[in-house]
Formats: structure tokens, sequence, C-alpha cells
């Protein structure tokens, strides 16, 4: 079902061609499935290789001699000591130290940053970068003029060899590279939100029927949509902005403290660090594997010795865990440790699982080396 | 004779006995099933009431008794394989079996014309 308020990605009739199953996803009519279904796309994303039409994300390009410095006051996670050639996950925070986005920082050079955000908060994301960065430093909303494509899978990198770039020019986990593919100028990043060795390719919108033409041919690339997408990355324990992320939690409540290095003696000042010192932590991000296959739904209540200690964030079926999994946000004092025994409300019926340590599926070949 | 509901079950009466399942149209429409939720043996049901749950990757829905009874038998190979759901929902993938049953609530229900009828006016 189309729901006419929703945009269409320049893939769209791709989608319809392929017998994808639609649905509005952040005002994005999106590619849920396709006729295999959600468990087989999934499963070949383990074991082969696939294409995700990541389109409706948002880019921003800026640019200028003092872009860094601006930068690294604006997100959570350093920018200034970025090199070029990394990327960065990193977050936007409100004054108040709640999570406005979740985003990848790429440093394409000494004074040019490339963000990629999230599609439902692009345009909030974008109000509050440029109004924080100073008059001579450019911003740039170039969404509408990228194509953005995930190639994931421990398949991936053969692909892109067979595409004619040797595999010197693949680069390493959060690094990206200039490369071009089937001739078109690609942005291509070794991220993705899979689990597995995967690449991120940025490149012009009007190139986007032609690149995904390019990469389908192969045999063992087969197209997945979002429905496989949060399958694989909730059983890697990896957040979704309006489930684990929100502007109702802070980056420290998500586990993300660590990565902060948030540290009073710190000279770097960001947006929402006195917030962050200031804050109790209330609520922990755990992860539950369910003993059965039955899920436990965003919102269903996390229960321990007959008490309510959380909330379920996101769950459903795992297929390459087996069972069903969560991610939830608990009571810091009810000290949740792997393996200790909690009741999830489903519905009607309450449901047994394990508190468990993430990722819930340890094999992936997301790191592997080439 | 086969006859459809609504909501998209499906009832098979053979004798005096009544085999209960989710119709094609409603199997493809969940998606990939990964539980489901069976009534008991002994059960008395009455038309309307929920007598399982099915689970997608995505949602989770009712299933409704099409025809009241009282369950004879239950498909335990679901609990294991739900996906049988999926790959042969009017045969493999049946629900339930239901005896006592009132021959007479089909004559609510849709023949398989009148269901595939009915299906063109949901799209």
């Amino acid at each position: 079902m189309n729901e006419p308020t929703c945009r269409n990605t320049p893939l769209y009739e791709q989608h319809c061609e392929l017998g994808a199953r639609m649905a509005p996803f952040a005002n994005w009519n999106m590619p849920i499935q396709y006729s295999s279904g959600i468990i087989a796309e999934h499963t070949h994303t383990r074991k082969a290789v696939s294409l995700f039409d990541i389109c409706h994300m948002g880019e921003f390009e800026v640019q200028g001699t003092n872009a860094a410095t601006a930068l690294d006051l604006i997100f959570a996670r350093p920018v200034k000591d970025q090199p070029v050639g990394v990327c960065r996950y990193n977050f936007l925070l409100n004054t108040d130290g709640r999570v406005m986005d979740d985003l990848i920082v790429y440093r394409l050079a000494d004074d040019k940053f490339f963000i990629v955000v999230n599609a439902g908060t692009r345009d909030t994301d974008a109000a509050q970068i440029s109004s924080k960065l100073p008059d001579d430093i450019q911003f740039k909303d170039v969404s509408d003029t990228t194509a953005k494509l995930d190639l994931q899978g421990p398949l991936s990198a053969d692909i892109l060899q067979l595409l004619g770039l040797p595999i010197k020019q693949l680069p390493t986990y959060f690094h990206w590279g200039q490369v071009n593919i089937a001739d078109v100028p690609v942005l291509l990043s070794r991220t993705g939100y899979t689990g597995e060795l995967g690449f991120e390719l940025y490149f012009n919108a009007n190139k986007a029927a032609y690149m995904w033409k390019q990469l389908l041919k192969f045999s063992q690339v087969n197209p997945a949509g979002l429905g496989a997408r949060d399958t694989l990355r909730l059983e890697m324990g990896y957040a979704l902005y309006g489930h684990e992320l929100s502007l109702e939690h802070t980056p420290l409540e998500a586990g993300y403290g660590m990565m902060l290095k948030l540290d009073r003696e710190s000279q770097r000042d960001f947006i929402g660090k006195t917030a962050l010192l200031r804050e109790t932590r209330h609520l922990k991000l755990i992860g539950i594997r369910l003993d059965g296959r039955r899920a436990a739904r965003e919102g269903a209540a996390v229960l321990s010795n007959g008490t309510i200690i959380g909330r379920v964030t996101s769950g459903a079926f795992g297929p390459s865990v087996g069972s069903a999994i969560a991610m939830a946000y608990v009571d810091v004092k009810s000290c949740p440790q792997p393996e200790d025994e909690v009741k999830l409300e489903a519905g009607r019926v309450i449901l047994t699982g394990k508190v468990s340590s993430l990722p819930f599926y340890k094999n992936g070949s997301v790191r592997n080396k080439l | 004779m086969k006859y459809y509901s609504e909501d998209h079950e499906w009832v098979e009466i053979e004798g005096d006995e009544a085999t209960v399942g989710l119709s094609e149209y409603a199997a493809n429409e969940l998606g990939d099933i990964t539980f489901v939720e069976l009534p008991s043996e002994d059960e008395d049901l009455i038309i309307g009431d929920t007598i399982g749950v099915v689970e997608s990757v995505k949602a989770a829905s009712d299933i409704y008794c099409p025809i009241s009874g009282t369950v004879a038998a239950i498909n335990d190979e679901l609990e294991d394989e739900p996906e049988l759901i999926n790959e042969s929902p009017e045969e493999k993938g049946w629900i339930c079996k239901l005896k006592n049953i009132d021959i007479s609530e089909v004559d609510d229900m849709m023949t398989p014309d009148a269901y595939a009828k009915y299906l063109k006016t949901l799209i």
C-alpha cells in the first residue's frame, strides 16, 4: 500500500518489478521484503551477499577551513582528531544530552566532511547542525542528489572485485575510499548495519537504477528489504533510532559511555556534555534472548522476580539465533547480569528469557580481514 | 466442501468434523511465520473466539474461530515448523480439527469462488 504523502526512492519501479512489499518508513515508500521473504533475505545476507536500497537516508556536506573545530562542538564524539579516510559513528545531542540522531561522520579532507543521517531526522539534524555552524562554513543537504546502496554479506568484497576493484582499493573497516564502479564515481565505505562484511555506496542519484542493475546481475547478489535489515541489526544489538535511541535517552543509557570518553577534566566541550556530566544514569540497555520463538514486541514489560524493571525497545524472531530476541531498557538498580532469568509480557501471555550479552549473533563476518 | 471467512480462515467439512486453517492469501500477507499458538484439545470454541496467534517476523495476528465446536485435534507440527503455514497453508499448515460443529454456520461463509472474488475487492 502506498501512502500518498510518502516519497519514493529512485528505485521504486525496480522494487515493484521485483514484487517487493512496500510500506511507509519515515515518510518514504520502502521495500520491506521481496518475494523470497524476510527470513530468506536475512539468511542470504549472512551467508552470501544482499543489496539494500538505502536511498531514503540523508547526507550532508560540511566544508570550511574551521569545519573540524566547529563540528567537534556539535557532535558528542570528537571530530577534530578524526583522520582523513576514517568514518566515525557519532551522536547529535541536544543541550539536555538526549539523542537527536545517531550518524556517521566521514572525513573527506582536512576541511571537508560527509555526514550520513537517519531519514526520519534529516530535517531536524540539518536545522540543528547548520544553525550551530559559523557563517564561513558551508553546509549542504545533498540527500536528494545522493543515492545510497548497501552491499552486505561475506561475499560483498568478491562482487566488488568482479566489478574490477582490486582488493587493495577496498577500504578497511570504518574507512572510506573514492572509487569507480561500473564507470560511476562512488564514495565507498566499509560500513553497514548487518554484522557482515559489507560496503555502503554513495553516488549520484541519477545513476541509482544503473548501479542497482550492475550489482544485481551477479547471481550471488539478492535484493533485501528493510525487514531483513531490521532482524540483521537486532541480532547484532545495533541501536535503531526511534527505538533504542531517541530524545528520551542519553547515549550513556544506551551503553555508549566508553565511546564518549566523558571526563570532567577533558578540555573538549560539546553540546550536551554538561547535562551528561550531571546525569545519574537510571536506565541500562540490555539484550534478552527468549526461550522460545515467540517475540516480545516494543513496549512489552520486562519483569524480574514479579516486578516490572523495564520495557522492550525492539523485539523479533532472530533467524540466525533460532529464537526470539529483544533489546530493552531496564532500571540500572535491577543490575541484570547475563543469564539472569526475566519474564516478558506479550499481550495475554508471559514469555520467559535470559539476559544476554550483545551481539546475540557472534559469527558475523563484519570485521573479516580481506 | 471448503468455506472461507472474511478474516481469511478456511473450514473444510468432512463428515461431522471441520478442519480449520489460514488461507493462502493470509499466509502470504503475514510473511514468514515464526511462531503459532494453538488452541488446546477438548477446548469448546464459539464462532469468533480467538483460537490462536500467528506471528511473522514483523507482527502478531490473532486467528479467529470461523465455526463453533470442540477441538478434536491440533496440528502440533506447527510448534516446530511454523513455516508449514507459509509452505502449505491450505493442507499441511492446517491449525485444528473441530467436532460437535453446527454445519449451518457455514451458510454465512464464502465458497472458494466467492472468496476469490472477495480477495479482488481487497486490492
